[in-house]
């Protein structure tokens, strides 16, 4: 029953989804408000209904309803309930689900805080909004649904795929839909602002917080997945340059581009047109890499569902949404008008050279990740874009991008002093040098690009701390002043700060994977093994039944020179059900670095192939990650108190922006 | 000594040209230097495929092929019931790697029919077959997938 009635609220969710696109629309076209206020509720109400869905696909798994297929397929009746709730996500059909539940849940939130937004604009983006919902929500109708009932009923579920069932796989995708996801209110925002006609400093400031809130979790589900596909896959690699990682990097890169050109929107009324382009190509990259993950058409160390034939009707979506938003931009953006002037050594000149090089970045990665697909179509031939291809093209772009933040970061608006800024990021860069030299010195002989990658990390660092520095402390000023200044500052100073320090750590901890080392043997009992700094030896080997699994465990202890510095475990194991084996590594956190170990084999004679690494600094990658989200939820803080004081004074005097900026 | 209007958009599009030019090289020729050609063991021999090249090899884990020493090292010949290649390796094989199963192959080319293989993925679907591998084997008519994948 309560399966049924999920069923019969995501088929009304399509029909409010479709009232939700034209009523509004159409209402903003002839300028009329009642038609334009259906905007605001027909969002609500779709989204309860795709919530009712949702919840009763929940209900299903938690009640393990083996009548369903989706529930038989991608759950068993023993499960922990978390890995129940998060079973519903596991799979195609509940995938696209929680998309569309999260894409429904962002055109509420907008409704729910549009309230001083311009009525029509309000009703064009929500319209857009609802538009894609109702495209998803087809989709899952016809294609994918999850609702589907068995004539006859098993007694058991066939379980989850063992290696998504991980705490990490119970947020990572959520997390990274919600960052995914949220770049349609932008794509949304710049549809709406390309049928008005109209764009202006005020659009940018309602669009920024929405990108900045989808910026921080595609920065947090990146990360997440990044940490899981390292501790999981047991390969002690991070990235892997994998089509369905470079899905979710696209729009992070495209976004992370949108993110500065809106500042340069909202405080100069400067690169509308680009900025409106941004919005529309971040979101496609979004729903390319939705295409990429859902079709199958690209295969993957991550791909675990996937059906050709609904590549075609994603395939549709995608060209409706992308070509209709580009088509919109070409024909409409002339009409735009063009906003203000600045040097080239200024703000807005820096934020331009930051969106280049983030934009052919994201162009690089999406060429080599069509590529393949590309040559196979043309002529058959069969090749694969690795590593190599992706280190040598967005290396550089990145190395120089990242050599220019401090500068930026320090550029004044309208026209910028280059050789102040020099003056004042000379300690920081004789810091970033000192670092890079004393490095050099105590590692010489090792890998030269680390101490170059860590300088240009450290540089990051001391540039933002420069930033703020120098917005507190002037010559003479009492410790009390500074403090109060340091206070005074507007959050989103001290946001920017933290993310580009942030980009700083994350930058030295991939730098320092150069140090990393990596031992392979076959080892019998108490055998010490060197790896980096630590000595390990066997201790024992047994076999351990766990809840669902059996597994042949392999435990070691740790020696840093004569001290002993505890155990690691790490295990190959059959889960119980599929006889799938999987490895699990051994990870054990020592100051920022990290040693890893992974089992091969156990042999019959008790002796243990293993594969340890020491890899110095890496915790720094992810923790990097964390600092630039928290950067940002600073920063959206800041937008937040400034949003509500925007609408109440915005009518009463327009120029408010500028005398903040 | 202030810029004109039209000397600050030239040097924005001579700024973006420069980046855009810098990218485009850098695709184009990691494009070209970078990438890697997927092979069944008969076009290895057929297409008279240079020694020393970088390949990806894709096929069967040949029955009772896999011999392992004490220093890791492995070999396995991977076959498409035609043509058989050896694969020399020294490391830890992927969980699903199996003997009767599919298993890609990267590595340099030796010559002969041998190759020594940097890494070596088994990574499938639920009927046990890499895609290349599954597309390489329907079109010898070798392997009917029983669902489509």
């Amino acid at each position: 029953m309560i399966v049924e009635l999920g069923h019969f609220a995501l088929i009304m969710a399509f029909a409010t989804a479709l009232i939700q696109t034209i009523l509004p629309m159409w209402g903003a076209i002839v300028r009329d408000p009642g038609l334009a206020g259906m905007a605001r509720y027909s969002a609500f109400v779709t989204f309860a209904l795709v919530l009712i869905a949702y919840l009763a696909l929940t209900m299903a798994y938690i009640g393990s309803d083996f009548s369903v297929v989706n529930v038989v397929m991608n759950s068993h009746s023993t499960k922990p309930l978390m890995y129940k709730i998060s079973g519903v996500w596991s799979n195609h059909e509940g995938s696209m689900l929680l998309w569309v539940m999260i894409l429904v849940l962002f055109a509420a939130l907008v409704a729910l805080r549009g309230g001083g937004m311009p009525e029509r604009l309000l009703a064009s983006v929500l319209s857009v909004q609802g538009a894609i919902a109702g495209a998803f929500l087809l989709f899952i109708l016809l294609t994918s649904n999850p609702f589907l009932r068995l004539a006859d009923v098993p007694m058991e579920g066939q379980g989850l795929n063992p290696i998504l069932e991980d705490p990490g796989l119970a947020i990572h995708p959520p997390m990274l839909y919600l960052g995914y996801v949220g770049f349609s209110v932008a794509f949304s925002f710049a549809v709406g602002a390309l049928v008005h006609g109209r764009i202006d400093a005020v659009w940018a400031r309602f669009v920024r917080p929405w990108t900045l809130l989808a910026w921080i979790f595609l920065t947090l589900g990146i990360a997440m997945g990044s940490y899981w596909a390292y501790y999981e896959l047991g390969w002690g690699g991070w990235w892997f340059w994998d089509p369905v990682e470079n899905a979710s990097l696209m729009p992070w890169l495209m976004g992370t581009a949108l993110l500065h050109s809106t500042i340069v929107m909202e405080k100069r009324d400067a690169l509308k047109v680009w900025t409106i382009l941004l919005s529309i190509l971040t979101f496609s990259l979004s729903l390319l890499g939705t295409f990429l993950v859902r079709s199958g058409v690209i295969t993957s160390v991550h791909s675990f569902a996937s059906d050709p034939t609904r590549g075609v009707f994603i395939l549709g979506i995608l060209t409706l949404f992308i070509g209709g938003g580009l088509s919109l931009f070409a024909w409409r953006a002339p009409s735009l008008k063009q906003g203000g002037l600045f040097a080239p050594v200024s703000r807005e000149g820096a934020l331009v050279v930051n969106n280049l090089f983030l934009a052919t970045s994201a162009v690089a990665v999406l060429v080599g990740t069509l590529y393949p697909l590309v040559l196979e179509t043309i002529n058959g031939s069969k090749i694969s874009v690795g590593a190599p291809y992706f280190n040598l093209t967005t290396v550089p772009l990145f190395v120089c991008l990242l050599v220019l933040i401090p500068f930026g970061q320090s550029l004044a608006w309208k026209r910028g002093d280059l050789t102040g800024v020099g003056q004042r990021l000379l300690a920081a860069f004789g810091l970033a040098l000192l670092a890079m030299i004393v490095t050099f010195a105590v590692t010489r002989g090792g890998p030269v690009a680390a101490p170059l990658g860590l300088g240009l990390g450290v540089w990051l660092i001391t540039g933002s701390a420069t930033d703020i520095i120098n917005r507190c402390y002037r010559r003479g000023s009492s410790l009390s002043v500074i403090f109060e200044r340091a206070f005074g500052l507007p959050r989103s100073a001290w946001g920017t700060a933290l993310a580009h320090a942030g980009m700083g750590i994350t930058v030295i901890g991939i730098s320092a994977t150069a140090w990393g080392v990596e031992s392979l043997a076959v080892v019998a009992k108490h055998d010490p093994l060197m790896v980096g700094p630590y000595t390990v030896s066997l201790e024992q080997a047994f076999k351990r039944k766990g809840e669902g699994y059996r597994e042949d465990v392999a435990q070691f202890s740790v020696m840093e020179g004569a001290s002993a510095r505890g155990l690691i475990e790490t295990s190959k194991r059959i889960h119980t059900g599929r006889e799938m084996p999987t490895t699990e590594a051994g990870i054990v956190t020592y100051g920022l670095g990290q040693l890893y170990a992974s089992v091969n084999e156990i042999l019959p004679d008790g002796r243990v192939s293993i594969r340890f690494y020491w890899k110095p600094l890496v915790t720094l990658i992810w923790g990097g990650a964390l600092i630039m989200a928290l950067g940002g939820a600073i920063s959206l803080a800041d937008r937040r108190v400034r949003i509500a004081l925007s609408t109440k004074t915005k009518r009463a005097s327009p120029s408010n922006a500028e005398a903040k900026a | 000594m202030a810029m004109t209007r039209k000397q600050k958009r030239l040097a924005l599009i001579a700024s973006a040209g420069a980046v855009l030019a810098i990218a485009a090289g850098l695709i184009l020729f990691a494009l070209s230097d970078k990438i890697v050609f997927f092979y069944t063991p008969s076009d290895i021999t057929k297409q008279n495929i240079a020694a020393g090249s970088r390949v990806r090899i894709g096929g069967l884990v040949e029955n009772g092929s896999v011999v392992r020493d004490a220093s890791m090292n492995v070999t396995f010949r991977v076959t498409d019931t035609e043509t058989s290649l050896t694969v020399h390796y020294k490391g830890l094989l992927p969980d699903l790697f199996r003997e009767g199963q599919g298993v890609v192959a990267e590595g340099v080319y030796q010559g002969g029919n041998d190759v020594t293989a940097d890494t070596v993925l088994a990574k499938h679907d639920e009927n046990y077959m890499p895609k290349d591998v599954a597309d390489a084997l329907k079109k010898k008519g070798v392997w009917q997938g029983g669902k489509s994948q």
